[in-house]
């Protein structure tokens, strides 16, 4: 079966990211040309008719999020476009792959999108740590500026697009949207309230878009290929292609670009080839840390939105860390609430409190001093936590594991506590 | 106001549909606990603890948890805040607020009146569940005014909040984050911000508490609290003293929805420590031939009347820190023709300008609160946060008016406080500042013009002209102030409510004029527009309503004789009017007599010294800068030997056999006869004879503690509660459990709200009125179809003398004024005297910072250290007011200026 990679297909063997040159060479900047010469309007219709949904971890309509925009001479300038680069989600190195081996791509994604908002002034808010991206990024950015692809009447169309690469300072939280924002202001990478959306009040009050980056780099092809090719990429309704990840103790740990809703058994035994050798399978997070863990009956479900949905968990990131039976599942839980709880950024109670909480009961059964009613606190911590109870998305993602790791690994947590150690420590 | 019906746990309710859950379910006394929310600060949602159910229709049961703060009213809404998962929501808060809290609680000063424990109460977490460590912290040091102890932290943000966002704070800020977030500077120091002391009340918790209290530390329960006013400026701050054992222990606000609101500034707050001061005069003195006597208090009358009884001329000065009744007594016994205002001439001109154009302007002052949604302001030649500092917190808020109305359009609530500030950002409306050096609000303003005050008085009738073409026009305004002008008026037409600031802070009779013509102008073109004019002293409005000439025609008529004996009220003469001149007077004055409360020059110099009661001593009423009479309540019980000013006068008046009063109302009422302008200063406060069922209003709270041991190693039987004939409290623990009116309320506490956030149960609705109204009444309101009346005498435009600098007063919130300079963590922050030039004028003399340099001026010389004030103009040196140690100047004057070698 022959696959279409759009998102991938420049990716070189040799490591290196093609130039401007290779990357037009490869009809790169078409899209951006073809987007400069259509309506905002359109572009958004075609995005919409494409069912293209944010890649970042919640799914949400691209054309929709862009619909609450304030469009024509009316709205207030300037409108900003903002790319989540700041990749921090344990277990998922997706956008990375895409900044790291073809830069201009996000760039073209970008201008399409700004063009779609008339968007004045773009910013890559990119996670400190990936150097080789702001490296290939920033050189990327230079050569479009010297083409005059970015600055003043970008490719002649009359339209500017001012764009910058800002490097986070750092912290799980700045990957939050509105925290994001806050950063980008020079401020604590507190999330805002909800409304008013940032695509009225965002960056320094002003309308702004804020998206992942895997999400911008669909743009070009989209534009290029129109809204029917891009449904057709996928095997459900959501469209397009997904860069899948697999970490975890199986066989080839990696990264695909497969069509949208292939099954988790594929990705599992196909790409990633199975379960290392003497360890078994016992379940999933499908989509990076703060997702619910499925297991081996969930197997045939396809990763996409709405498939994962029902069955209690999130695509996510649509990167999937892999629990055998060889890890302790409380172990495993301590490691990602010690993260998260690390992370918040003490604004609200539950979250600064509860996944402390949380952190230090799952600790104390490592270590031999679990106790009864420990199991309760979890899962009271968990509903504390709970969409809705916290300010932002954080703490209610750090308990997906969790609260799914007490339900379905329940016996191994009542072990720790009964045996007052860790049955995994030798 | 928008009313509709919502439902809360069934019941229907008719609520303000602009407001969020939380605020109505307090306005409706319901007992939903929260901590980062506040009344003046809007809603963050960041502690969670208000959570309640959200019911989607009348058949959900299951709905969901919503945060009340966060939650616009919408009309039908069903929510309930009894429902099991938010009872177990809100209990977890407490639960995870609690983990790190170290439940030091006996030894914390917040014991007793801690939101903290009221909240922990209220939610009825009382297990602990957290067997793991508590994080700690290092505590700072941040002056004298605020104990930190971080380990009691909450995470709620309100300190960061307030100081930052609010009062627009530095240096002052959260670090850290997760369960570690730290509160407080980069590094030990003294806070800056001026309003820090609010810090104490805004904290629901024990990290910031009252250094001073700590001094002389006493359980809200175990104090003796009266309501009160503040009598550090102009403003009448409304305050809660609090007394113990005859000191003075603390100073709280007390709330009132017009003046004040929740905030004190810190000179108001920790000011108070005066009262306590060694410096007290507590026993009378006379001083013959040389000899210094310590005589009873009725020989001290005794002498007294001796000295009215001779036949010979007695004259009266009064005071503008002293009470209306304190001068009215003074006025009536020495009569109207022989009573002095007390004030420095060139003030007392000043004073009596400000209340003519107040009387006959038709622009009106605003009350803080109304100063607070005013969108566009001019201050011309004020120092708002040295001079009347507790506006400047106000004035802060108004400059948010007009970028507000973006929120408006957006449709995001205004009491959403971060949504709003993140669309402002640090855009102002329209706020201009001419000033002679900097201000603590140049920060927030459009424009900046520093001048001297002739020219800032030029850009006022300038302003004027530009928004009323008939006001006549400045000849020869400079090209580059024209343009600033017509941005001025444009900005200030366009605006709703036009504010227009001015006062006597830099001495000069035309700024104000020009003040009064623009806003005039602006009544003229038809805008609503508040004219506030800052006061000296507590009392300066009132004393000037009360008459009485300026302190020379008193040196004059001493000095054309005759005049044998001279009352001296609350007033220190040397801080009034040049050395030389109070020397000559005191000298040509046979009989001198002092009434005062602390020692100053002007006592030790008197043949008689009588020793007054402070505002925590005595009963009386302040006219504040807005024309508000606001009545004060002693808190402490009259000492034998110390008598409030009126009650000398009025036992001198006795021992005249003069009919003479028997309390407080009995001066008020002759006061409004006398004088029909000051009639409505009766409604100021219920009279003394207003009771509840019977009682008098307590001022021991409820929980008083050991009445009955304080004094059994004296005597083992309780003594009899001391009287107070002048006010309607009591120095008792009894009285009906009810709200007393609001001017009488001398703490507030209710069942289950022990802090003063129980200040929700005295509002008619949230940060709105007292129930009952606000305290006070206004004596001055714009007569309606007032003509408008321009001046029209403008200066000439400031030009500099070579070799000679322009002096003018420079103010500071800490050291100008006279009582607080007895306050020792007040004087701490103090500067000490100094003179002030620019860098390049410094220059012109060879001088540098800390040098010694020479001032003369009219015959004397001043030996100052220099200090460079990059903002003064050319040509224009300041020089401190009021400070200890400082000679009083009358400014502005020329002098020359000379480095010292």
């Amino acid at each position: 079966m022959s696959m279409e990679t759009p998102l991938t297909k420049n990716i070189r063997s040799d490591g290196e990211a093609p130039d401007l040159k290779a990357y037009q060479a490869a009809g790169g900047y078409e899209s951006a040309q073809k987007a400069l010469r259509m309506a905002p309007a359109e572009i958004m219709e075609m995005v919409k008719q494409s069912n293209l949904r944010g890649r970042g971890g919640a799914g949400f309509p691209t054309s929709m999020k862009w619909s609450f925009v304030p469009m024509g001479n009316d709205a207030p300038h300037p409108k900003y476009l903002v790319c989540n680069a700041d990749e921090m989600e344990p277990g998922t190195f997706k956008d990375r792959l895409l900044m790291e081996a073809d830069p201009h791509q996000l760039i073209e994604g970008m201008i399409v999108a700004a063009q779609a908002i008339e968007a004045d002034i773009a910013y890559i808010f990119l996670r400190g740590e990936y150097t080789l991206s702001a490296q290939r990024l920033e050189k990327a950015v230079y050569e479009a500026y010297a083409s005059h692809f970015l600055g003043k009447n970008i490719f002649g169309s009359g339209r500017n697009l001012e764009m910058y690469l800002h490097l986070s300072a750092g912290r799980y939280m700045c990957g939050e949207e509105t925290g994001l924002l806050n950063a980008l202001e020079g401020k604590r990478a507190n999330p805002r309230t909800k409304p008013p959306y940032p695509q009225v009040s965002g960056l320094w009050g002003k309308p702004t878009i804020v998206q992942n980056v895997e999400t911008l780099c669909n743009l070009p092809h989209i534009v290029a290929n129109g809204a029917e090719w891009f449904k057709g990429l996928s095997r459900t309704k959501n469209g397009g292609t997904k860069l899948y990840g697999a970490s975890g103790k199986v066989k080839r740990p990696g990264l695909w670009e497969l069509p949208m809703g292939t099954t988790i058994r594929e990705i599992l035994e196909e790409h990633a080839g199975g379960m290392r050798d003497g360890v078994k399978f016992r379940g999933l997070l499908p989509g990076g840390a703060s997702t619910d863990f499925l297991t081996e009956e969930h197997l045939d479900v396809r990763m996409d939105f709405d498939e994962v949905q029902k069955v209690g968990s999130r695509l996510g990131t649509g990167t999937m860390i892999i629990l055998d039976d060889k890890t302790c599942p409380v172990g495993m839980c301590w490691n990602l609430e010690h993260f998260f709880a690390q992370e918040s950024c003490g604004w609200c109670t539950p979250c600064w409190s509860g996944l402390r909480f949380a952190a230090r009961v799952l600790r104390a059964m490592e270590e031999g001093q679990g106790q009864p009613g420990d199991i309760e606190q979890l899962e009271f911590q968990s509903w504390f936590c709970a969409p809705g109870n916290t300010y932002c998305a954080l703490a209610p993602g750090a308990v997906e594991p969790l609260q799914s790791a007490v339900k379905l690994f329940r016996a191994d947590f009542e072990r720790h506590i009964r045996e007052k150690r860790c049955p995994w420590r030798s | 106001m928008a009313q509709t019906t919502i439902y809360i746990d069934d019941k229907p309710h008719d609520v303000d549909a602009e407001r969020n859950l939380l605020d109505v379910c307090l306005s409706l006394r319901l007992n939903l606990p929260y901590f980062c929310w506040h009344p003046a600060m809007g809603s963050v949602g960041a502690c969670r603890q208000c959570a309640v159910k959200l019911l989607l229709s009348d058949n959900d049961t299951k709905g969901r948890l919503v945060m009340a703060c966060m939650t616009p009213v919408v009309k039908g809404m069903r929510i309930s805040v009894e429902d099991p998962d938010a009872r177990k929501f809100r209990a977890g808060v407490i639960q995870g607020l609690m983990e790190n809290h170290p439940h030091d609680c006996p030894v914390c000063d917040e014991g007793g009146e801690c939101h903290l424990q009221d909240m922990t109460v209220m939610t009825g977490h009382d297990y602990r569940a957290y067997r793991f460590p508590k994080r700690t912290f290092r505590n700072q040091y941040l002056g004298p005014f605020l104990n930190h102890e971080m380990n009691r932290c909450i995470q709620c943000y309100r300190c960061v909040r307030f100081y930052r966002e609010y009062a627009g704070g530095d240096d002052f800020n959260v670090f850290k984050l997760r369960d570690i977030a730290y509160f407080g500077r980069k590094e030990d120091g003294v806070l800056e911000n001026e309003f820090a002391g609010n810090l104490v009340e805004v904290c629901p918790t024990g990290v910031f508490t009252d250094a001073t209290l700590k001094h002389h530390y006493t359980r809200k329960w175990d104090m003796t609290m009266a309501p009160s006013v503040c009598v550090h400026c102009g403003l009448g701050c409304n305050t809660t003293v609090a007394e113990r054992y005859g000191t003075v222990r603390r100073i709280v606000n007390r709330y009132n929805g017009a003046v004040n609101g929740y905030f004190l500034c810190d000179r108001g707050r920790y000011g108070y420590e005066f009262v306590n001061s060694a410096h007290r005069i507590r026993t009378p003195r006379v001083r013959l031939n040389g000899a210094v006597q310590q005589p009873s208090k009725a020989q001290a009358l005794q002498h007294l009347g001796s000295l009215l009884t001779n036949g010979r001329k007695v004259i009266g000065i009064g005071s503008p820190r002293a009470s209306l009744e304190a001068n009215f007594a003074l006025r009536t016994l020495v009569g109207a023709g022989n009573f002095y205002a007390g004030m420095s001439d060139g003030e007392s001109r000043l004073v009596s300008l400000m209340l003519e154009i107040l009387r006959s302007s038709p622009a009106r002052t605003p009350s803080m609160r109304e100063t607070e949604s005013c969108d566009a302001v001019l201050i011309l030649g004020e120092e708002v946060t040295d001079t009347a500092p507790r506006l400047a917190l106000s004035l802060r808020q108004s400059a948010r008016q007009q970028p507000m109305q973006d929120a408006k359009k957006l449709r995001i609530p205004l009491w959403q406080d971060h949504s709003v500030r993140e669309l402002l950002q640090d855009r102002h409306g329209p706020f201009f500042i001419a000033s002679v050096s900097a201000t603590r609000l140049d920060d927030i303003a459009t424009q900046v013009y520093r001048a001297a005050p002739a020219d800032i008085a030029r850009l006022g009738f300038a302003i004027a002209h530009e928004i009323d073409p008939s006001v006549r026009g400045v000849d020869h305004l400079s090209p580059r102030l024209r343009p600033l002008a017509q941005e001025i008026a444009r900005a200030l037409t366009n605006a709703k409510g036009p504010l227009v600031v001015s006062g006597a802070g830099c001495a000069s009779e035309s700024v104000i004029q020009a003040a009064a013509n623009v806003a005039c102008a602006l009544c003229h073109a038809g805008k609503k527009t508040g004219l506030t004019f800052t006061m000296p002293e507590a009392n300066s409005a009132g004393l000037a309503l009360l008459g009485g000439a300026n302190l020379s025609s008193a040196f004059q008529a001493a000095k054309t004789g005759g005049v044998e004996t001279a009352i001296v009220l609350e007033n220190d003469l040397f801080r009034r009017a040049g050395r030389e001149d109070v020397d000559i007077f005191l000298k040509s004055i046979a009989h001198v007599v002092a009434i005062d409360s602390l020692e100053n020059e002007t006592a030790s110099r008197a043949e008689l010294v009588l020793p007054a009661g402070t505002f925590a001593e005595s009963c009386g009423t302040l006219i504040n800068n807005e024309g508000r009479a606001q009545r004060f309540f002693r808190n402490v019980p009259p000492e034998t030997e110390i008598l409030e000013s009126w009650e000398w006068l009025a036992e001198a008046m006795s021992a005249k056999d003069e009919k003479s009063w028997r309390n407080l109302d009995d001066v008020i009422l002759a006061m409004t006869q006398a004088i029909p302008l000051l009639a409505p200063v009766a409604n100021a406060a219920p009279l003394s004879s207003f009771r509840i069922a019977g009682d008098k209003v307590p001022r021991e709270p409820h929980r008083y503690s050991g009445r009955t041991s304080i004094l059994a190693n004296i005597n083992v039987s309780e003594p009899k509660p001391p009287e107070d004939p002048d006010s309607p409290l009591s120095f008792t623990m009894e009285g009906a459990p009810v709200e007393p009116p609001s001017a009488l309320i001398p703490f507030f506490w209710t069942p289950g709200w022990n802090s003063i956030q129980s200040v929700n149960k005295f509002q008619a609705e949230i940060a709105g009125d007292l129930v009952g109204g606000n305290p006070g009444v206004r004596l001055i309101e714009p007569a309606s179809g007032a003509a408008v009346n321009y001046f029209a005498n403008i200066p000439a435009g400031f030009e500099r003398r070579p070799g000679e600098w322009l002096l003018v007063p420079l103010h500071h919130i800490f050291g100008s004024e006279e009582l607080s300079n007895s306050a020792p963590a007040v004087t701490e922050l103090a500067p000490k005297p100094y003179l002030a030039l620019s860098e390049a004028d410094a220059s012109q003399i060879g001088a540098g910072p800390g040098d010694d340099v020479e001032a003369k001026l009219g015959g004397s010389a001043l030996r100052l250290k220099l200090r460079i004030v990059p903002a003064l103009p050319s040509g224009v040196a300041g020089i401190p007011v009021g400070l200890l140690g400082q000679p009083m100047l009358t400014l502005p004057a020329w002098a020359g200026i000379s480095k010292l070698k």
